[in-house]
Formats: C-alpha cells, sequence, structure tokens
C-alpha cells in the first residue's frame, strides 16, 4: 500500500512538472474565440495553427530562430577551442603559474554578469560592436570557455603520460601532440562541453538582451522576453510565443539527453 | 617526463587575451564607474565612496537584498531538500521495482524545465500565473475560486509566485545530480542497514544523505550563487514589481544602469553583489575543504 502512494505521489509530481508545458501547447492550438469562449483549461475543438503563423510572422521568428543558432553554435564551437587551447598549457605544459590561471579563469565564471554589463555595453558602443551578433558571440566564447578551461584542464592533469611521451619520441610537436593525441582522446569530453556551451548560450538572457536591440540579431529568448514585457500579446498569442520558444529546448532536450546527463556527472564530482 | 617541456604560454594567448578584453577591463571598469557619478553620456564625475554611502541607506536596495535571500530558498534550499528526497525515491524504489527505464523517464520529467530558456519560462508562467490564466481557472473549477488571487500583481503574494516559479525551474538539476552520486555510492551500506532492520527513512537520513555530501555541497553552492544573480525570470514575470515587491539587486542595478541612467549607482550595486558572490564561494569551497580532510 504504502509502495503505492510512494509511486503515485512521484507520478502526481511529474504531472506537475509537464503540465505548464501541456497548458500551453493546448492553448496555442486554439483560436482566440474559441480560447474567450472557453478559457484555458478546455481542450481544443481541433488544431488552429494560425495563431502560431500570425506569430512567427509577426515578429520574423525564423529570424530569431537563425540568429539564436549562429550565436550559440559559433559560441559552442569557439569556445571549445579556447577552452582546448587553455587546458593545453595548464594541464599538460603546466605552465608556471597555472595556479593563478585557473583562479582568474574560475572567478571569471562566477562573477556576475552584471558587474560588467555596462562597460561591455559602452565598449561595444566604441568598437562598433554594438548590436551585432558578432560582440555577443567574443563576449560568451570566453564566458564559456572559462568553464571548459577549468573543467578541462582539471581532467587533463590525469591524461595518460605514456601517449604524450610516445608521440614526443616520434618526433610530434606540440601542435601535433595536441591535434593528433589529445584531440582524438578527449573527444567525449569536447562533445559534453560542445553541448552544454550551445544549450547555456541558447538560454543566456541578461547580456543579450542589453546588447541585442533590432529584430535581425535578436535570439529567440530576448525576442519572447521583451514582447512578454510589453504585454501586448493577448491569450492564444503568448501560448503561441511560449510553445515556439519551448519547442527548440525539448528538441535539443531529446537530442542530447544521453550526453547531458552524463555530462552533468561529469562536472559535478570532477 | 614530457609535462612541462619546453613553453606552452603561446597555447594561451587566445583565451588570456579575451579574458582580459571581456571580463578582466570591464570588471576593473565597473569598479572605477563605481566610485562616479555617470549618466552614460560626458564624463563620469569622481564621488568617492558616496554611491556606498547612499547604498547602505538605500531601503530598496536592502529590500532587494530580502527577496534575494527568499529566492535561495526558492532555488537552492528548497530543491536540495525535495531534490534529495525526490532522487531517492527514483533511485531506491522506482528503479528498483519497475526497472531503470521508468525511473529515467520521471527523472527526465523533472529535468526538463532545466533545459527551457529561462526567459521563455518565464513567459509560459506569467500567462499561467495571469488573473485570468490557468492556475485561477482550476481552483474555481474545482470550487476553491475564492483562493484565486492575482498572482504576480499582488504586491503581497508576488515573491512568493515567483519562488514557486523558481522551485519547478530548479528542482531537476539536484535530482539529477544526486542520482548520478547515488550510482557512485556504495550499497554495501545500504544492505547492512536494511539487514540491521533501518526504515527507509532511517536509511535515507543515515546512509544516503551522508554519502551525497560533496553533491550537496556543490548544489547548494552553484544554486546560491545562481539565485544571486537571478535576473531573467523577474525581467520577465513582474519587473521587479508590483512596488518593487520583487526587486533583486541585479534588476536594481539594471534599472539603474539603462531606465535611471545612474550608472555609477548602478556600477556600486553590481560590485557589492560580486563581492558577496565571491565571498559566499571562497567559504563554501573552504567549508568544502576542510571536510573532505576531515
Amino acid at each position: 500500500m504504502k509502495r503505492h502512494v510512494t509511486l503515485w505521489s512521484l507520478i502526481v509530481l511529474a504531472v506537475v512538472m509537464l503540465a505548464p508545458f501541456l497548458v500551453v501547447a493546448l492553448n496555442a492550438l486554439k483560436s482566440p474565440s474559441e480560447y474567450a469562449a472557453d478559457g484555458p483549461l478546455s481542450f481544443p475543438d481541433g488544431v488552429y495553427l494560425q495563431g502560431l503563423i500570425d506569430f512567427w510572422v509577426r515578429v520574423g521568428f525564423g529570424q530569431k530562430l537563425l540568429n539564436s543558432v549562429v550565436i550559440s553554435g559559433s559560441v559552442a564551437v569557439l569556445a571549445v577551442v579556447i577552452s582546448l587551447l587553455n587546458a593545453y598549457a595548464l594541464g599538460i605544459g603546466r605552465v608556471r603559474g597555472r595556479t593563478w590561471i585557473l583562479i582568474a579563469f574560475l572567478i571569471a565564471n562566477t562573477l556576475p554578469q552584471e558587474a560588467l554589463a555596462y562597460p561591455l555595453y559602452f565598449l561595444a558602443n566604441e568598437t562598433g560592436l554594438y548590436d551585432t551578433r558578432l560582440g555577443v558571440i567574443i563576449i560568451f566564447t570566453i564566458i564559456q570557455a572559462a568553464f571548459g578551461t577549468y573543467l578541462l584542464s582539471s581532467t587533463f592533469v590525469g591524461f595518460p603520460n605514456e601517449l604524450l611521451e610516445a608521440a614526443y619520441l616520434d618526433g610530434a610537436n606540440k601542435w601535433q601532440t595536441l591535434v593528433r593525441i589529445v584531440v582524438p582522446i578527449s573527444r567525449p569530453t569536447l562533445g559534453v562541453l560542445f553541448v552544454f556551451f550551445f544549450i547555456w548560450t541558447w538560454n543566456e538572457f541578461f547580456l543579450p538582451l542589453i546588447l541585442l536591440i533590432s529584430n535581425d540579431t535578436q535570439t529567440v529568448p530576448v525576442a519572447l522576453g521583451v514582447l512578454q514585457g510589453q504585454r501586448m500579446m493577448d491569450a492564444t498569442m503568448t501560448s503561441a510565443s511560449a510553445l515556439l520558444g519551448v519547442i527548440p529546448a525539448i528538441a535539443f532536450f531529446l537530442i542530447f539527453q544521453r550526453t547531458l546527463t552524463r555530462g552533468i556527472t561529469a562536472g559535478a564530482v570532477k | 617526463m614530457t609535462r612541462g617541456r619546453g613553453n606552452y604560454l603561446f597555447f594561451l594567448i587566445p583565451g588570456a587575451l579575451l579574458l582580459i578584453a571581456v571580463i578582466l577591463v570591464p570588471f576593473a571598469m565597473n569598479i572605477g564607474i563605481s566610485f562616479t557619478q555617470w549618466s552614460g553620456a560626458g564624463d563620469p564625475k569622481w564621488t568617492g565612496l558616496d554611491n556606498y554611502r547612499r547604498l547602505f541607506a538605500d531601503d530598496v536596495f536592502w529590500a532587494s537584498f530580502r527577496h534575494n535571500l527568499g529566492l535561495v530558498v526558492a532555488m537552492a534550499i528548497v530543491p536540495t531538500v525535495v531534490g534529495l528526497v525526490i532522487a531517492a525515491a527514483l533511485f531506491d524504489f522506482v528503479a528498483k521495482r519497475f526497472g531503470t527505464r521508468a525511473a529515467g523517464v520521471l527523472r527526465a520529467c523533472v529535468y526538463l524545465p532545466q533545459v527551457l530558456p529561462i526567459a521563455v519560462a518565464g513567459v509560459v508562467w506569467s500567462w499561467i500565473l495571469a488573473p485570468e490564466g490557468a492556475v485561477n481557472e482550476l481552483l474555481s473549477a474545482v470550487g476553491l475560486g475564492s483562493l484565486g488571487q492575482n498572482w504576480l500583481g499582488d504586491p503581497d503574494v508576488a515573491l512568493w509566485s515567483v519562488m514557486g516559479v523558481m522551485v519547478w525551474i530548479q528542482v531537476g538539476y539536484p535530482v539529477v545530480i544526486f542520482m548520478a552520486g547515488m550510482q557512485r555510492a556504495d550499497p554495501s551500506l545500504h544492505e547492512a542497514a536494511e539487514l540491521d532492520g533501518a526504515s527507509w527513512w532511517g536509511r535515507f537520513w543515515h546512509v544516503t544523505v551522508p554519502q551525497l555530501r560533496p553533491e550537496v555541497f556543490v548544489v547548494l553552492l552553484t544554486c546560491t550563487i545562481a539565485a544571486l544573480k537571478v535576473f531573467g525570470p523577474i525581467y520577465v514575470l513582474t519587473r521587479g514589481g508590483p512596488g518593487g515587491s520583487t526587486n533583486v539587486p541585479s534588476y536594481y542595478s539594471f534599472q539603474n544602469f539603462f531606465e535611471k541612467t545612474q550608472v555609477g549607482y548602478g556600477a556600486a550595486i553590481a560590485t557589492v553583489l560580486t563581492v558577496l558572490i565571491l565571498v559566499l564561494t571562497t567559504v563554501f569551497l573552504r567549508i568544502q575543504k576542510r571536510g573532505e580532510h576531515g
């Protein structure tokens, strides 16, 4: 009996966790008149896609998706490369002062973005990077790489010495050792970092909100957040916007789920 | 010994340049700005510690920190406690009776909000919590309409609503971390306790929780920092309102930067927040280290 209570409370919990997604999906498929008549809890009479289409067209959602993909994809690639180079120097190269350098990267990862926001806004204006995707890409490359440097350096400390020694005896220089030995062996970790960086950057809100103001550069979360703040949307349009914001996240979740849970574990217990 | 042979500094150059240009210089600039009065245009005027003096006498600032404490409860403490129970129930009970697959599916349900952009989660919830939104409709549908609230529009309720949303967002993270930690733990301790006749709660409290100490530390630290930095949900759900009842330091600094154009004051708030986070991180890591040696 008690077993059933536990199982049922877990199922109720799962339903509570999923309910907001379901309610959003249900209402995104209703017409405004249907919503007005039946309220938010009823099941839709049919599949009404016009609300989604209207919203898509009105905010230029395709462009937002493209911006998010370009920014998150570039950041993920560049941040993995920078993390790798840093960690190679710190974890395998054992450069002098590596503890302090690691602490600097760790602090960079811990700083609240509020403490960088205005100077970054100012500097972006000075350098012509304000309201460009490139500016945001540069900033998040180092913010993500700060974490990647920390994580990769600690895994590189345990990198098998024999392999490095063998490469050295074969006459490989440092670049060749990095590309031919270190990268292939650490590919799983690099993959996890790539996924993390992509999703984290996709989800970023504060700095992109400040730095990206035009329709051509804004990311999905920024566009949705700003629209919400203006309180100009009716109920069905809000749920349409929420559904369009949720779909990519769920897609990533399904695609990357295995890598993600494995990666979180790797990050938590060094 | 190949390690450390020759000079690897070259590989650090791109990362170091970016670190300096994007993090260190702006951070130093922010501290500098915090000693000035500046509207963002023209030349900043040096005012020394004026901003900090004003800050410590500013009721809005202190209120924003109190709200932040509420968010620490909602984002770090409650998810850790609830996460321990859920993770143990999934790991000990569901996985053993119904298979790891069932446990995996339930875990995925709980984790799902974590992958949502926080701004999108805010859009979802501000709509659900609206005066004529799903929550109030549900309450009247089951005859509890009198419990309906203006969840985000009533100054007495708004912070609680935001806290509830944050628990929903956050709880999946500790569940996943704790379940992973349980796989690492030694099952023989559990079996021994079971043979000794310990109840489920007894085993949970005396075996599971102590084994998860490192994970609990990581979760509490990262979630507390996240709670102190929280911005997106406040921006989307309440804009710090109504009447400042959900304002937090990060949003307050944002307001000073971009709405009130009191850049110097905003920079002072951001600096205090940074110091607080760095101190907290150091203290946490110290305690953790002592725990490992002790």
